[in-house]
């Protein structure tokens, strides 16, 4: 990472309005949104949506030309344009011609993405931007800081400063009053200007159709008061038919903004008469800026489904934190990475990739479907391929991917750290590894790995046989955790087998788009777990489970190793997390717990991979209230941890403050332990409040469950 | 119908529409006399069908001519509707002749007259009935306009209308 880019995150950090405006707004946006959909299938609908997009991306070329023709029937003109430089030229040829002074815009992602306005300002000509808040960024020379909301990290006080030296003085911090002010102001600029330029959310090529959904009403004027309208659409936003509307309409208001419908919805079809009475220009470009290529590569095709509702931004733990002028470029957040690297350049999404946390929690809420996370991971292969990895980082995965030292070394520093670790954490680390340890403690390395005690483990004889997967966490940090597993397992009747041949499961390679080793990762684990033939292989760890259930296969495809996918399959259709067996074997009525209250409360975090990629979070909840907990929910409860491998190596700064948050809302609740079913949210959260000196006990779900066996 | 418009007048107030309902025709008309009334300044009433069949009644301050400049002056604008879609308290009309929208983009204040027989329960049955390539510039209102965009902060009426006042008539507007 650039010595410039920390820079601007600490910047950012230091912004209390960003982050308390950020915050308070993620906030409620996620209640609100919920609101928003009910009595409706959210799911259904992003199907429709998905469906409607996709088919709209692998139909790009015939949509185009289906729309010119009947957009031009009804009195357009359609102009193709295969890069910004086209665009720019076509507007300002048109207003040179149409002796254009003057032009008012609606709110439009495309003309920022090309800077437009510019190009216009060079050639004398006045722009104003209508939408309010990208008046005051227009105002302040700032790029948008969301999508949707582009000044949201601008205070009223921000806001009156810039009224008063960018257009009159004495504008007060009153919000109502700085709104009525623009309305004011602009009020003329809608009445006098030659020209309008407006965006469009959807392009109908059935009908040749443009789809506005606003607001504040001035995409309205925009279209009506001028003589002559221009719209720049990026082809990424046709659709097919006119019914394709539908869920679009559903899914982008209540997904931005929480709205049922937004105030007004323009669907404006070929040219409407001037106010006075004469026809007006409509000009449509349609623009490509690499949209093409994007549809045609397999992997990101899918980008394609954005609707720009800006919903991946707001639930995002690291964009609440940083606000988008981190990212550097009109797109911001997880989407705007992606974005950025294919209009941009690759290389243009080197340092901002890094913010990904890979929670998943935009995946979730995304009603486009786009698998976020998946793609960012997707453009650090491509990045890793192209430049290199840093030397560090190979040398690290050099030793992952060999398993011996790995494992040897593992050992050496259960002995190294002896003068560092006390009671279970090591609380201090050497010159460069102390960042490490600046706002949380790690758990020491404990001195016989899992690998070596579950060889002591006395296991009844049994019919099932399940492989454990431990997992550097559990074999080399949390033997206990592996340890609860076979006794659980045990009480249900199912021996457990520890394959020797086991090793790290490849995630930390793949998460830093090293695909390379973590397919020699992957190659290793399923010669080593489909040795013996077992019913199960379980894991307690949510990320390793994911890895073996899916990353495996996507790691093969992704390198074009064919041969390799059927291993990967069989071993896949094994793989099940901790909690969804162990709640099956209770279902089963093979498992029972002791009776009694607990007196202890504990609250639940969700770990992300359990959640939101293997859907468990019912499980482990069900499990502790069948233990004879009360379970009381937190807020935020699925929020990420910060703890995400080794993002909370890399970007210190901002893994701190998100794990601070899930603190804060743990003691908010007032329960005296927190149960999870990751090792690596409990390294993150057990160091954290253990820095705080909080008494609150940290465990893994099957610790909990395992003491209260029957 | 009764389910349709307790609905819609929920919907349609909870985005600080107003809702009113009128018996008749010549009730929808000294509804619309008691606003301008009481709001002061000039009004514009665009051509409508429920002009057509009810004549141009005369009030002060209220005009028939619906030009840019006399819509950026009106405090009032008042148009008739084509829909009304319960499930989401939004108005649906083909606003492709300008006058219907000026009267309802510039003036502070826009009426929005609609027959009691013109609900739908929802989008889809909207998009099953308008024919985009018939009606040029649709227009969909769901309340007046409005912004969140300092601080997130909502602040009713924006660029657009900062009251938008529903009147269905019974009977069909016309
Ligand atoms: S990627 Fe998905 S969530 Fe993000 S802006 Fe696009 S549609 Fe919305």
């Amino acid at each position: 990472m650039t010595a410039t880019f920390k820079e601007s995150i600490q910047e950012a950090l230091a912004n209390p309005n960003l982050r308390g405006a950020l915050g308070r707004f993620s906030e409620a946006y996620k209640i609100s949104r919920e609101k928003a959909y009910a009595g409706m299938d959210f799911q259904a609908v992003r199907d429709a949506v998905r469906d409607v997009k996709a088919h709209g991306a692998s139909h790009l070329e015939e949509l185009a030309e289906a729309f010119k023709a009947k957009a031009e029937a009804a009195g357009a003109k359609v102009y193709r344009a295969s890069d910004p430089a086209e665009v720019k030229a076509y507007i300002l040829a048109l207003a040179k011609e149409n002796g254009v002074r003057s032009i008012v815009k609606s709110k439009s992602m495309a003309t920022e993405e090309i800077h437009l306005n510019k190009h216009l300002e060079a050639a004398g000509i006045e722009v104003y931007e209508t939408d309010l808040g990208e008046w005051i960024i227009q105002l302040c020379h700032q790029t948008p800081s969301h999508m949707v909301m582009p000044a949201i990290h601008m205070t009223k006080e921000e806001v009156a400063e810039v009224f008063s030296t960018k257009v009159e003085e004495g504008q007060q911090p009153d919000i109502p009053k700085l709104v009525k002010f623009a309305r004011g102001k602009l009020r003329n600029r809608f009445l006098d200007a030659d020209m309008g330029i407006s965006g469009a959310n959807i392009a109908v090529a059935e009908t040749g159709s443009l789809v506005l959904v606003t607001n504040e009403g001035n995409a309205r004027l925009v279209t009506t008061l001028p003589r002559i309208h221009v719209a720049v659409v990026g082809i990424e936003k046709l659709v097919a038919s006119f019914q394709d509307v539908q869920p679009i309409l559903q899914a982008l208001p209540r997904n931005a903004t929480s709205q049922l419908l937004t105030s007004y919805v323009s669907i404006i079809t070929g040219q409407v008469p001037n106010t006075d009475g004469s026809p007006k220009q409509l000009h449509i470009i349609l623009m490509d800026n690499k949209r093409t290529e994007m549809a045609a590569d397999p992997k990101f095709r899918q980008a394609l489904q954005c609707i720009r509702c800006a919903s991946c931004l707001n639930v995002c733990p690291v964009f609440r934190l940083v606000g988008g002028h981190v990212f550097g470029k009109v797109y911001t957040g997880g989407i705007g990475t992606i974005l950025t690297a294919w209009f941009d350049e690759l290389k243009q999404s080197d340092d901002i990739q890094g913010l990904c946390i890979q929670c998943g929690a935009c995946k979730d809420v995304c009603p486009g479907r786009i698998d976020i996370p998946d793609l960012i991971l997707e453009l650090r292969r491509r990045l890793a391929v192209e430049k290199g990895m840093p030397l560090v980082q190979k040398g690290i995965f050099a030793v992952v991917n060999n398993r011996r030292l790995f494992h040897s070394l593992l050992r050496a520093a259960s002995v190294a750290q002896k003068p560092f670790a006390k009671g279970g954490f090591i609380r201090h680390l050497p010159l460069f590894l102390s960042g490490m340890t600046d706002f949380r403690s790690l758990p020491a390395i404990a001195p016989r790995p899992f690998r070596d005690t579950f060889k002591e483990i006395v296991q009844p004889e049994c019919k099932e046989k399940a492989a454990i997967y431990a997992g550097c966490l559990i074999d080399f940090a949390y033997p206990e955790m592996g340890e609860a597993v076979v006794r659980v397992l045990n009480k249900a009747g199912i021996r457990v087998v520890f394959p020797e041949g086991q090793t790290c499961c490849g995630a930390p390679a793949r998460y830093n788009g090293a695909y390379e080793t973590a397919a020699g990762n992957a190659r290793e684990n399923i010669k080593a777990l489909l040795e013996e033939d077992v019913q199960y292989v379980v894991s307690a760890c949510p990320t390793c489970t994911v890895a073996l259930r899916d990353d495996f296969i996507s790691t093969f495809e992704s390198l074009g190793m064919g041969d390799d996918l059927e291993g990967a399959r069989v071993l896949s259709a094994k793989t099940i997390d901790f909690a969804t067996l162990v709640k099956k074997l209770v279902d089963e009525g093979r498992l029972e717990f002791k009776d009694g209250q607990q007196a202890e409360t504990i609250t639940y975090h969700d770990s992300c991979h359990l959640k939101r990629t293997l859907n468990a979070q019912q499980a482990p909840r069900d499990l502790l209230k069948k233990a004879g907990f009360t379970v009381t929910e937190m807020k935020e409860c699925d929020t990420c941890c910060g703890m995400a491998g080794s993002y909370s190596l890399k970007l210190p700064e901002l893994s701190a403050p998100i794990l601070e948050r899930k603190l804060e809302n743990i003691k908010d609740t007032g329960a005296t332990s927190v149960a999870m079913d990751c090792p690596g949210c409990v390294m993150q959260i057990r160091g954290g409040l253990d820095k705080l000196g909080s008494g609150i006990k940290v465990e893994h779900t099957a610790v909990r469950l395992a003491k209260r066996l029957k | 119908m009764d389910n349709l418009f307790a609905s819609f007048k929920e919907r349609a107030e909870a985005v600080s529409a107003e809702v009113h309902r009128c018996g008749t025709a010549a009730e929808a008309r000294d509804f619309v006399h008691g606003l301008l009334r009481e709001v002061g300044g000039t009004a514009l009433w665009a051509p409508c069908a429920f002009l057509e069949a009810q004549g141009r009644p005369a009030f002060p301050g209220l005009s028939y001519d619906v030009t840019r400049e006399g819509a950026a002056q009106a405090k009032v604008g008042i148009s008739q509707m084509e829909w009304a879609l319960a499930d989401t308290g939004t108005l649906v009309v083909d606003a492709t002749e300008v006058g219907s929208r000026l009267v309802s983009t510039l003036p502070q204040i826009h009426v929005a007259l609609i027959g009691a027989d013109r609900l739908l329960p929802d989008m889809a049955s909207v998009l099953g009935r308008i024919k985009p390539e018939k009606a040029c510039y649709l227009s969909m209102i769901t309340g007046p306009s409005r912004t969140a965009d300092i601080e997130r902060v909502l602040t009713i009426g924006v660029h657009g209308p900062e009251r938008l006042v529903i009147v269905f008539v019974e009977g069909g507007a016309a």
